[in-house]
């Protein structure tokens, strides 16, 4: 290894402009990158870690500007090069491997087309030779047959897919740098880890450094050799890996780690065993869906599915996308009617019931949904969304409906000051406290959560994680809690389904099905968590002790 | 793809359909008809007898249904009746007045077309801000313009002012271009307006972002990767705005003093010609109809994700 660092960042500041002010979000940051180096830019939203890796690429947004210090590429400074000037090193000495494979390709050109054009771009030789060089770096990355992949649209390969293109343009003309920006945040646990490791094998490969932007500090801890933390746009502090990890010198960054899910204990073991109440029961549930182009074609995403819920505990669902896990919840809440199968809640079988029995009965079973943005209405104030549910069911006097929603959203933890307030005055865990309040103003039974705290930083999803734990021993609540992230369902709840293409491959006590599943599936989704390089993780997993009380 | 085909074409007929039947209506219940307005003129000096010979030698004293059914049937043949005022049959005079004005829509069409591409593109591509945010609002400019207004105004400037375009006997390509700019000024405005959006649109798509990363120029980007996947809703509006056209040609024609469908709608109307309106209705539809057909089938050539396959991965 050279000791003169590929890149360094020097005191880097930079602003955007917003109306006609400046506001800075990245103060004085330096850190450098050593040739062949994985460094990890590690935070939460906000903390400036994007915009730092897009200023690296000279990409910032158009109201972007870097107001001081210095990103030296070999030696010289490229903060202040024109566009053109970058075009021209971008793609051959430092590219990019984007955070949403979904929409980083254009859909109307074809993957060979998109994979080509960066070779086109730095003129790389005639038609020829790139279209041999196309074919020669799909199936690098493990797309084949490749003649046919490179013919083929963004829309007709899965995420996992994807991603294997924009790597396969990252890596195409042996760059120095690769910037990797959240580069598998939006995939399955098991796409993602075969994603790093792809990019890990490349990376060695050709000797190329990374810099890897990431809110996951499993991964970053899995994969990079140090780790430069980020908060609110200044460096929280900076180190090798194992040191960083082994002794935290910024209280951050040791909040990080006790907040991050995958190293976080998981729930005391519960004796349950003895309750024989169940909430939910459900049995043999099986769904099919038409298929267009033939009306006897059908799909079938869920195929015999059975749980039971015990009153007062939480069940989880576990799966990847296109698990059937989503279908399950929508039967469960009453939105879907299953093709067979049996739910009953709280002893009355959803699948009889239809029109206003049904639409009475969903008082007793809530939801809360994935997306804090999405879900409340950006013009009803706060107030006005938790008092909703109230008005659809039996009427309430004005005074005691107010007085409902201030004691619900005291119970979240919300000061009576957010009664005014739009959705959009507040932080995503505000909004997500805003949606449980909402859900729970009925006084339900049955809380689904549905990916109810995927789309939160780790800090802020350990605190919803821990006000949800308050309200179930309080008020006895029963959960569903649906999820596609193992680390997550450990720390919360009693018992889990694991699904696979519709199927349920596991079931049972939580440390049962963590400490000796049934399926091959569910031990690659454990192996998949990142974060099992971390000391605290390896110690954790040596000490599952199979203390399985619980009879499934 | 044969359903898609299939199903677009079955609209396109129903559409058809329906205006005919909706126009044939309309037409018959306006009071009086043009028998009434040629042969009962007083200096026609004819007998209630003479006259009600002559309805029941046009047919029209046949039940409305009827009618109908013989309009359709002559219609399904090409035959399109007989103009009472001109006392020639219809499709003669649709032949001498539809391929002027078909010529002047066409024009104005594709001139609204380079036009809006033009207004799109400078917009984009000039790295001056001024520019850009005067370009950009000149479609709303247009948008407001009335037809008639901006023809008179156009004479004014070039014919009168810069006597660039002779007023006096032009020649055939000179007589068109004044016309074919007074049309399609309009009808860029709000093609224009939903292109600019579009385009903004696209461009803070990750995708763009990744073509950057790869060096791709600005410039190159616009044009791989931005143009096609903007021009798409675009498409949509343009087939629609065709209708548009119609209405503005008619007008056009009145300004520029141009013999065409527009002379000859006006005068159809004044005399009740329920023959010729009728064609004239029809051939509008079909125009319309036929342009969104184009428009449909166009799509899944520019989107591939509407090429749909049955089975492939979701």
């Amino acid at each position: 290894m050279s000791t003169t660092p590929l890149l360094e960042v020097e005191d880097l500041a930079i602003s955007y402009r917003t109306g006609d002010r400046d506001q800075r979000v990245v103060h004085g940051v330096s850190f450098k990158v050593m040739p062949g180096e994985v460094v990890a830019l590690v935070g939460e939203s906000g903390s400036g870690k994007t915009t730092t890796a897009q200023a690296v690429l000279g990409l910032l947004a158009g109201n972007g500007k870097v107001e001081g210090g210095a990103i030296r590429l070999n030696g010289t400074d490229i903060a202040h090069w024109s566009q053109k000037r970058l075009d021209g090193i971008r793609g051959a000495v430092v590219s990019l491997i984007p955070q949403d494979p979904g929409s980083s390709l254009n859909p109307v050109r074809t993957i060979g087309a998109q994979l080509a054009e960066v070779l086109q771009i730095h003129k790389r030789g005639d038609r020829k030779t790139i279209q041999a060089r196309v074919i020669e770096l799909l199936e690098r990355v493990g797309l084949t047959p490749a003649e046919m992949r490179a013919r083929q649209y963004p829309h007709e390969l899965s995420g996992g897919m994807r991603q294997r293109v924009l790597i396969a343009i990252a890596v195409a003309l042996n760059p120095a740098l690769i910037v990797a920006d959240e580069p598998t945040s939006a995939l399955d646990v098991t796409v993602q880890r075969r994603i790093l490791d792809l990019i890990d094998e490349l990376r060695r490969e050709n000797g190329t450094a990374v810099l890897l932007v990431t809110h996951d500090l499993g991964v970053a801890a899995d994969r990079a050799d140090r780790l430069v933390v980020l908060q609110g746009g200044r460096i929280q502090e900076q180190g090798a890996v194992e040191d960083v990890l082994a002794a935290p010198s910024s209280a951050y960054t040791r909040r990080l780690l006790s907040d991050a899910p995958s190293l976080g204990k998981p729930r005391p073991v519960r004796v349950l065993a003895d309750n024989q109440d169940f909430a939910i029961d459900v049995e043999g549930l099986t769904h099919d869906f038409p298929l267009t182009g033939g009306a006897a074609k059908t799909f079938r995403a869920l195929d015999g599915v059975s749980f039971k819920v015990r009153r007062g505990s939480t069940h989880a669902i576990v799966g990847e996308s296109g698990s059937g896990k989503t279908t399950a919840v929508r039967s469960v809440v009453g939105f879907l009617k299953p093709t067979a199968g049996r739910i009953l809640v709280d002893g009355v079988d959803l699948t009889t019931l239809k029109g206003e029995a049904l639409r009475r009965f969903r008082k007793h079973i809530q939801l809360v949904y994935q997306n804090p943005y999405g879900s409340l209405d950006p013009r009803q104030t706060i107030a006005r969304i938790v008092e909703e549910p109230l008005l659809n069911f039996e009427s309430i006097p004005a005074a005691d409906r107010a007085r409902k929603v201030r004691d619900m959203l005291n119970r979240v933890g919300l000061s009576e000051s957010f009664l005014e307030r739009h959705p959009r005055a507040l932080s995503g865990g505000q909004r997500q406290r805003v949606a449980i309040a909402r859900a729970l103003v009925l006084d339900p039974r049955v809380l689904v959560l549905d990916e109810a705290v995927s789309a939160l930083d780790v800090t802020v999803q350990a605190q919803i994680l821990s006000l949800l734990d308050e309200l179930q021993k309080t008020l006895g609540l029963t959960y569903l809690f649906v999820s596609h992230d193992l680390a997550v369902v450990r720390q919360i709840s009693d018992t889990v389904s694991v699904m696979h293409k519709g199927r349920q491959v596991d079931g049972g006590p939580i440390e049962t099905v963590f400490g000796r599943p049934d399926s091959a599936y569910t031990r690659e989704l454990i192996d998949a968590i990142p974060g099992r390089s971390m000391p605290a993780i390896a110690a954790l997993a040596s000490q599952t002790d199979p203390h399985a009380r619980l009879s499934p | 793809m044969t359903r898609y085909l299939l199903g677009r074409f079955g609209q396109a007929l129903a559409v058809l359909a329906l205006t005919f039947t909706a126009a044939f209506l309309l037409l018959q219940v306006l009071p009086g008809d043009a028998i009434m307005i040629k042969f009962m003129a007083p200096e026609m000096a004819l007998t209630p007898e003479q006259i009600a010979d002559i309805r029941a030698a046009y047919g029209a004293d046949l039940p409305l249904w009827e009618r109908y059914l013989s309009t359709v049937g002559q219609f399904v043949t090409g035959n399109f009746g007989y103009s009472i005022q001109a006392g020639v049959p219809v499709s003669q005079l649709l032949a001498t007045n539809l391929p002027s004005t078909l010529l002047l829509a066409s024009l104005g069409f594709v001139a609204a077309l380079i036009l809006t591409i033009i207004l799109a593109a400078t917009s984009n591509m000039t790295g001056m801000g001024w520019l850009r945010a005067g370009l950009q609002s000149l479609p709303s400019l247009f948008i407001s313009v009335p037809v008639f207004w901006l023809g008179i105004m156009l004479i004014q400037l070039f014919s009168f002012q810069l006597g660039l375009v002779s007023v006096i006997s032009p020649g055939p390509v000179e007589k068109l271009v004044l016309p074919v700019m007074t049309l399609a000024i309009p009808i860029s405005a709000p093609l224009a307006q939903i292109l600019m959006r579009n385009i903004d649109q696209v461009l803070a798509q990750p995708f763009v972002a990744v073509a950057r990363a790869k060096g791709a120029s600005r410039n190159w980007v616009l044009w791989r990767h931005v143009a096609r996947n903007a021009i798409l809703p675009t498409l949509t509006i343009a087939g629609v705005l065709f209708g548009e056209l119609l209405t503005g040609a008619v007008v056009t024609e009145a300004v520029f003093g141009l013999s065409g469908l527009g002379g000859l709608t006006y005068q159809a109307v004044g005399n009740h010609d329920t023959a010729v309106l009728q064609a004239i209705v029809v051939i509008s539809a079909l125009a319309f109809v036929v342009i969104n057909l184009i428009v449909d089938l166009l799509f899944p050539l520019l989107d591939p994700r509407l090429g749909i396959k049955v089975g492939a991965t979701t």
